[in-house]
């Protein structure tokens, strides 16, 4: 197995627009008219014949969503069908799939065992049941437990965990409680993301109106940090602001793509697509995917080319969100910017100040730059 | 000559001033009310929204009056703020008449007063005038009552009216006529013209305005500014109507304007007389004088790229106001800018809001300042304003500041608390004047520089509204002065460096630090914010760093809507201005530069 992606072989992603019932906090596009589902895997397998012949091969596949585990064994096995007829996956792809554990039992994972996917990503969220009732989830902490057994029972190697901090109404024991009972799982991979909200999300606007409020800088500091260490402590590499691994070789291969300016396609509405300079991103509306794609057209909303000044931007708040940080040279190159002899001053401070450090040629956030690191980026 | 009247409206600011100036407008026809637009001679919208005429203008309004005679009233703006007095006195030779106007339920205050010497001193018939009658507040009796004994005017020859509400217009009219002396004058005399005021046209020039004394002035006439001996000739002559009206000729007595390919306002003097180059009268008119800035603050722009941008707005900028001094000048924190002269801190305001406004620029403003004067151990003296340029301590033996001396009229009540704050800022031979009963006319000494910082809002509050204050520059006084800096992250920040009274240093030093706390937000690292005076700290603080600030999640392959967000912060971040590795909003600039009591 590989440590990571090859570089500049594209990665696809695939968007599942379907959950049973929407969570309040998520900003993902998804529909619940689950009756839509054979119409949009339809344009779905259209779509993937439209970019068949200006992409071959992709060593990294994802399929989130949205729910993806709500569609039947079948309905999978069709997709993974047509992506094999349409592409190439070299032997060693990594290809995940996200999950509600509510949809996970022993023969649904065995069957995505069948079809290659060596990968499970599950959204967990928590173990606390009163957390997972302000997230508006729809599985318990139960069925979180059953399905992170059943996918160890299955055979998956490779499992991901989410989780959120920073609920309202959670303190810091609370937290620690469902960080320790996933590390339990031993899981190869954790993702904790500090719960944000955006003003359109229906947790959002209940935020608004001041029906609650998150927590303030300080406790999210606590959180943030006490998360960093007690993963550290598990073995746990911190490899990007929210993703945690037990080895170099789980980290999140697809993800990084998307950090390292590595081409990808997405697929389904509101994916987006990035090749050479060039973003893209379809219709956030299932029927106008469906539509556009039925009328023979790529369901493509808008398309931006990048100026090297929004990549150096985008390369720097990227790099700097992940442990490995940014490599000075291959920046220069790339960006056609010194950022040594650009911002000596400011660095120096942020090197005395603790928050990045200069390594083997690399531009690394420390664990306090980690936490500043929108900062960062705007040196 | 004997159906012109040439008269000005002269009030405390928010006396009513352009709202009577409008109903007289309005009234006379010259314009349809429903085109009529609210203060009309305020043609800037700065002007407009403080409710202060800056620049003065004229009007000739047609009025048929009582006697069925035809009259032609040039009506004269004033500026309305003692940073202008100059320019109040230079309209005011121009007239034989002036509307004293008092609001009803202010009654007389500092600027009714100093407006009225100016009239006196030029021998002008004074009307008095009662404005805002119909105001709930009103108290016409006891306005009546200080006319005679604050003002020394005959009370009987007041006149009432209401500007708002168009009530006693005619009868201003009438007594304009019948009481204000025509004009005098030989048109057949050498030219003889005051200029009042002068306005640019980006089309043509520099347009004078002027009041013709004796002596006729006609196109193609080869005139001379007395002052320089500057000649140009006349391309056009005409009057003010609501527009210029060009009419050939001025006589005696008119007043109008003068278009002579004169490039810039600060070509032209105010209170300059103009002669004709070949016949010239044998001695100009009196009063003339250089206006002379007394605040100076060094302006920015806070994108260093828009420098040039800053440049062509002042050169334009100064085109129009010729009281508005500059010179380049650049600061080790906020690169290259401007040092400017101010007649005073209203007009400071004014400029900035003007350059922003109408240029597009966000600026910053160095602390202001007045004009120092130091002697040196080799006997040499010079004056310095700007902070920048502070010599070294050990060749200074003598160092001096400006005095003025402030006129402040108030309700008795707030008169201890005027006391203490005057004391407190320096304030020295103070006079006490019961002018009439309940209020008090209080006079002091103070150092301009005091005076520049948080004085008038203080003394505002103190009398809850009712107080006025003017002042005159009279003096140059000996000081122990000293120049306090400002360190950011041990780095000094220039534009906030400060030449203060020794005494108040430490009360100054402290109150910038906390300013500065107050206006620089939370960054990736401890901030250090100190006060110096030399190598001593006077005064420090420090800004804690924020410790978290990093969006959790980036969604999935959408990194342009984080990069939109990144940009838009940077752009933020544009707009403050870079001290070392701190970044500085504009705000705390101002803060310290408003430096004062809480």
């Amino acid at each position: 197995m590989k440590d990571s992606a090859t570089p500049d072989v594209a990665g696809l992603y695939i968007h599942i627009p379907f959950c049973r019932t929407r969570c309040g906090y998520c900003n993902f596009y998804s529909v619940t008219s689950l009756f839509r589902i054979p119409a949009f895997l339809a344009a779905l397998m259209k779509e993937m014949d439209m970019y068949s012949r200006k992409f071959s091969i992709f060593d990294t596949v994802y399929i989130g969503g949205g729910t993806p585990s709500l569609l039947h064994v079948q309905q999978l096995r069709d997709i993974f069908q047509k992506i094999e007829k349409s592409f190439v996956l070299p032997p060693n792809t990594e290809i995940t799939i996200e999950a509600n554990p509510a949809d996970l039992d022993i023969s649904f994972l065995k069957a995505l065992q069948d079809m290659g996917v060596n990968r499970l990503n599950i959204g967990i969220q928590s173990f606390d049941r009163q957390i997972l009732a302000f997230l508006e989830r729809r599985h318990t902490a139960e069925q979180a437990i059953y399905a992170i057994e059943a996918a160890r029972n299955a055979g998956f190697d490779n499992i991901g965990l989410d989780l959120i901090y920073g609920v309202p109404g959670q303190d810091m024991a609370s937290w620690l409680d469902t960080l320790s009972v996933a590390v339990s799982f031993h899981p190869e991979h954790l993702s904790c993301y500090q719960l944000t909200l955006d003003a359109d999300t229906s947790l959002g606007i209940r935020r608004q109106k001041g029906d609650f409020s998150l927590p303030g800088d300080d406790l999210q500091y606590d959180f943030f940090m006490k998360t960093a260490d007690i993963l550290k402590d598990a073995g746990y590499i911190h490899y990007e602001v929210s993703n945690f691994s037990r080895d170099m070789r789980f980290f999140s291969r697809h993800n990084q793509k998307y950090w390292n300016h590595t081409p990808y396609l997405g697929l389904g509405p509101g994916a987006h697509s990035f090749v050479k300079g060039q973003r893209w991103w379809n219709y956030r509306s299932l029927e106008k995917y469906i539509t556009e794609i039925e009328a023979g057209k790529q369901p493509v909303q808008e398309m931006e080319s990048l100026t090297m000044e929004q990549l150096q931007l985008e390369a720097l708040y990227l790099g700097l969100r992940t442990k490995r940080g940014i490599n000075i040279s291959k920046f220069a190159g790339r960006y056609n910017c010194d950022l040594i002899a650009q911002k000596e001053k400011v660095l120096k401070r942020l090197q005395e100040e603790g928050l990045v450090a200069i390594q083997n040629g690399c531009l690394r956030p420390t664990l306090s730059g980690l936490a500043v690191a929108d900062s960062l980026s705007l040196i | 000559m004997k159906n012109i009247r040439n008269f000005s409206v002269i009030a405390h600011i928010d006396h009513g001033k352009s709202t009577l100036a409008d109903r007289l407008i309005q009234h006379t026809g010259i314009i349809d009310d429903r085109d009529f637009k609210d203060q009309i001679l305020d043609n800037m919208d700065i002007e407009r929204e403080r409710g202060i005429t800056i620049k003065s203008q004229a009007i000739a309004l047609p009025y048929r009056a009582r006697d069925g005679k035809d009259y032609i009233l040039n009506l004269i703006d004033t500026p309305g703020h003692v940073d202008f007095s100059y320019e109040v006195s230079r309209s005011l030779s121009s007239c034989e008449g002036v509307l004293l106007l008092i609001d009803a339920s202010q009654g007389v205050q500092a600027q009714t007063i100093a407006n009225l010497y100016l009239a006196m001193e030029n021998d002008l018939e004074i009307i008095p005038v009662i404005n805002k009658i119909d105001l709930p507040s009103a108290d016409v009796e006891r306005v009546i009552e200080q006319i005679d004994s604050e003002l020394g005017l005959d009370p009987s020859g007041h006149l009432k009216c209401s500007a708002k509400d168009g009530i006693g217009i005619e009868d201003i009219l009438e007594a304009v006529v019948q009481r204000i002396p025509p004009p005098k004058g030989d048109p057949g005399a050498p030219l003889t013209a005051l200029i009042f005021d002068a306005q640019y046209d980006p089309f043509r020039g520099t347009v004078i305005h002027c009041r013709l004394f004796d002596g006729t002035v006609k196109k193609g006439d080869s005139i001379r500014f007395m002052s320089n001996n500057a000649v140009y000739k006349v391309e056009e002559v005409g009057i003010f109507s609501l527009f210029r009206k060009k009419t050939g000729k001025l006589s005696a007595g008119e007043v109008g304007y003068i278009i002579a390919g004169v490039k810039t306002v600060s070509d032209i003097h105010n209170g300059d007389t103009i002669t004709h180059d070949t016949k010239p009268c044998d001695v100009p008119l009196p009063g003339f004088k250089e206006v002379k800035p007394v605040v100076f603050a060094s302006i920015y722009p806070i994108a260093s790229d828009d420098y040039e941008d800053l440049s062509v707005a002042v050169e334009k900028y100064t085109l129009n106001d010729a009281s508005f001094v500059y010179q380049k000048d650049s600061s080790v924190a906020l690169g290259q800018g401007f040092r400017c002269g101010f007649l005073g801190l209203l007009h400071l305001d004014v400029v900035q809001e003007r350059l922003e406004r109408e240029y597009d620029l966000s600026l910053i403003l160095s602390v202001p300042s007045v004009r120092y004067r130091f002697t040196f151990t080799d006997g040499r003296v010079l004056d310095i304003d700007n902070p920048a340029d502070y010599p070294d301590p050990a060749s200074i033996i003598k160092t001096e500041e400006p005095y003025i001396r402030a006129t402040m009229m108030m309700p008795e009540r707030g008169l201890g608390s005027v006391i203490k704050l005057c004391k407190e800022k320096r304030g020295v031979n103070s006079t006490l004047n019961y002018t009439s009963p309940g209020r008090v006319e209080f006079t002091s000494e103070i150092p301009l520089a005091e005076v520049i910082y948080d004085f008038y809002d203080r003394f505002k509050t103190i009398t809850q509204g009712y107080g006025s204050f003017d002042y005159d520059v009279i003096d140059y006084r000996e000081s122990a002065l000293a120049l306090l800096d400002i360190l950011v992250n041990g780095e000094k920040v220039d534009a906030l460096s400060q030449i203060v009274h020794r005494d108040g240093a430490r009360a100054r030093g402290i109150m910038s630090c906390e300013r500065l706390k107050e206006e620089i937000p939370r960054q990736m690292f401890k901030i250090a914010i100190q006060g110096a005076i030399g190598r001593e700290i006077i005064s420090r603080t420090t800004i804690p760093p924020f410790r978290k600030d990093v969006t959790a999640k980036c969604y999935g392959g959408d990194i342009t809507r984080k990069r939109k967000l990144l940009e838009k912060q940077k752009k933020g971040k544009k707009r403050m201005k870079m001290v070392g590795s701190v970044s500085i909003p504009q705000s705390a600039f101002l803060a310290v530069l408003k430096t004062g009591h809480n």
